[in-house]
């Protein structure tokens, strides 16, 4: 089930991201570790409690202007939906 | 095959082979190590900045039981400081709400907390000690804390019926992550095997009934399974390959590509008081024994599969075949597979009835 575009993800308890200063960027989660390329950290960055996933898409939308909007949309929202079901994401 | 060597991703730190459980599942090796030959709590520090520094993202602080080291706290904080995600893999005996506390505020990420069964009676005969309620206790605890929970419920013959109970348990929990961990063939289990393996039936009614399980809670808790292998087709990809991903540091600081590792004869580990973690991991004799393909025998040299599951377990290849390099004898393509056949039918078809009656034990003892 897709995320509500109104509801607020935020990184669930145990799951962070690295230092900044080591690389590459990654997130970190029981038994599992992610390697964060550009849009994806752009995503995870914003999965603070204050963005709503509408507003990532808008953001990322402006970021990656050369790219198809929706295809952004679409790509985001399958993002956070696996990172809900390995449990590194909770909506509020 | 790449032939590159990657860099290890977690370090399993076997802080101490002391547990308050006696469980006859226990993967420790059967001859233990003394509370005497364990690492100074300045020596872990070191290895776990060693370890960050040759590319290792997470430590898990397990044993035994972790908990009994008194310096748990600072190797937290040493972790972190180290910059690794901290991982406590942990029975929950010797804990109380202070100590809870104290290991989150020094940056524990993530704690494994481990159930013997669903109540008191099986979880006291599996581990010989008093431990299901104060786990319980712990779990009321963990819901007033920011850290990723787990519970690991190791499951074999005596408890594979009380899936939904265990599942109970989890789902008033506020874990967001469980492991149904059938118990595999190492150390104390495998001493115990013909009492702890699951009959056929009772696998497949198991795996029906946590897949429709891992369905309706899919987003809100991660539910993980493996069968016990014997009964697999193929083999695990065991510690994701030797030497590829993980190394562990036993309590006297011997560095092993795995838990099981010393029951291979001819192998010597090398210690981190002696050199450094990445040199351990790039240049031992132990850890370059069984990487690549060289050392393969038929069929595993020119499977398909080689680069998936890399023969399987040479632990248990050692165990069962007697032959640390052959193929995994739980592979279905392995010379030797006739002889787990014949484990399993002595208990299916029909099972006997005797299998289902508590039996004598073989328990873990407490090492001095």
């Amino acid at each position: 089930m897709p995320p509500d575009p109104n509801s607020f993800p935020r990184l669930a308890p145990g799951c962070r991201l690295n230092e900044k200063s080591q690389q590459p960027r990654m997130l970190l989660m029981p038994e599992r570790a992610l390697r964060l390329n550009g849009p994806s950290l752009e995503i995870i960055e914003r999965c603070d409690g204050k963005h709503t996933v509408q507003q990532i898409i808008v953001d990322l939308q402006k970021i990656y202007s050369k790219a198809e909007p929706l295809k952004v949309e679409q790509d985001i929202l399958g993002y956070l939906t696996l990172l809900q079901n390995q449990r590194a994401l909770d909506f509020g | 095959m790449t032939t590159e060597l990657s860099n290890p991703l977690a370090l399993i730190a076997e802080l101490t082979h002391r547990c308050p459980l006696h469980c006859v599942y226990c993967s420790n090796p059967v001859e233990m190590q003394s509370r005497s030959n364990e690492l100074s709590t300045e020596t872990w520090a070191r290895v776990l900045e060693e370890a960050a520094a040759a590319g290792v993202l997470q430590a898990d602080f397990t044993g035994g039981e972790p908990l009994a080291r008194t310096d748990i706290i600072e190797l937290v904080h040493a972790a972190r400081a180290a910059g690794l995600y901290v991982n406590l893999i942990t029975s929950g005996m010797p804990m109380d709400e202070s100590k809870l506390a104290a290991l989150v505020e020094a940056g524990l990420d993530h704690m494994q907390l481990s159930f013997q069964g669903a109540h008191e009676e099986i979880a006291n005969e599996i581990s010989g000690t008093k431990s299901h309620a104060h786990k319980l206790r712990v779990l009321e605890w963990l819901k007033q804390h920011r850290i990723a929970v787990t519970l690991n419920f190791v499951i074999h013959r005596r408890n594979i019926d009380q899936l939904e109970e265990m599942l109970a348990i989890a789902e008033s929990s506020c874990a967001t992550r469980i492991e149904f961990a059938n118990v595999q063939y190492y150390g104390w289990a495998f001493a115990n095997r013909e009492n702890l393996l699951p009959t056929r039936e009772q696998l497949e009614h198991s795996v029906e009934f946590l897949k429709r399980e891992q369905e309706r809670l899919k987003g809100k808790i991660r539910i993980e399974f493996v069968v016990p292998d014997y009964y697999a087709k193929y083999p695990k990809p065991c510690m994701g390959g030797w030497g590829r991903k993980l190394m562990l540091i036993t309590p006297s600081g011997d560095a092993l590509p795995c838990h099981a590792a010393q029951v291979i004869p001819g192998l010597t580990f090398e210690n981190v008081k002696d050199r450094s973690l990445r040199e351990i991991w790039e240049k031992s004799t132990a850890f370059q024994k069984f990487r690549g393909e060289a050392w393969m025998q038929e069929p595993c040299k020119t499977c398909d599969r080689r680069e998936q599951d890399f023969g399987g377990c040479r632990c248990q290849a050692l165990l069962l075949a007697g032959d640390a390099a052959a193929t995994d004898p739980v592979c279905s393509l392995a010379p030797m597979r006739p002889k787990v056949d014949a484990i399993l039918a002595g208990m299916n078809s029909p099972p006997p009835a005797e299998i289902f009656v508590k039996p004598n034990w073989l328990y873990r003892p407490n090492p001095s």
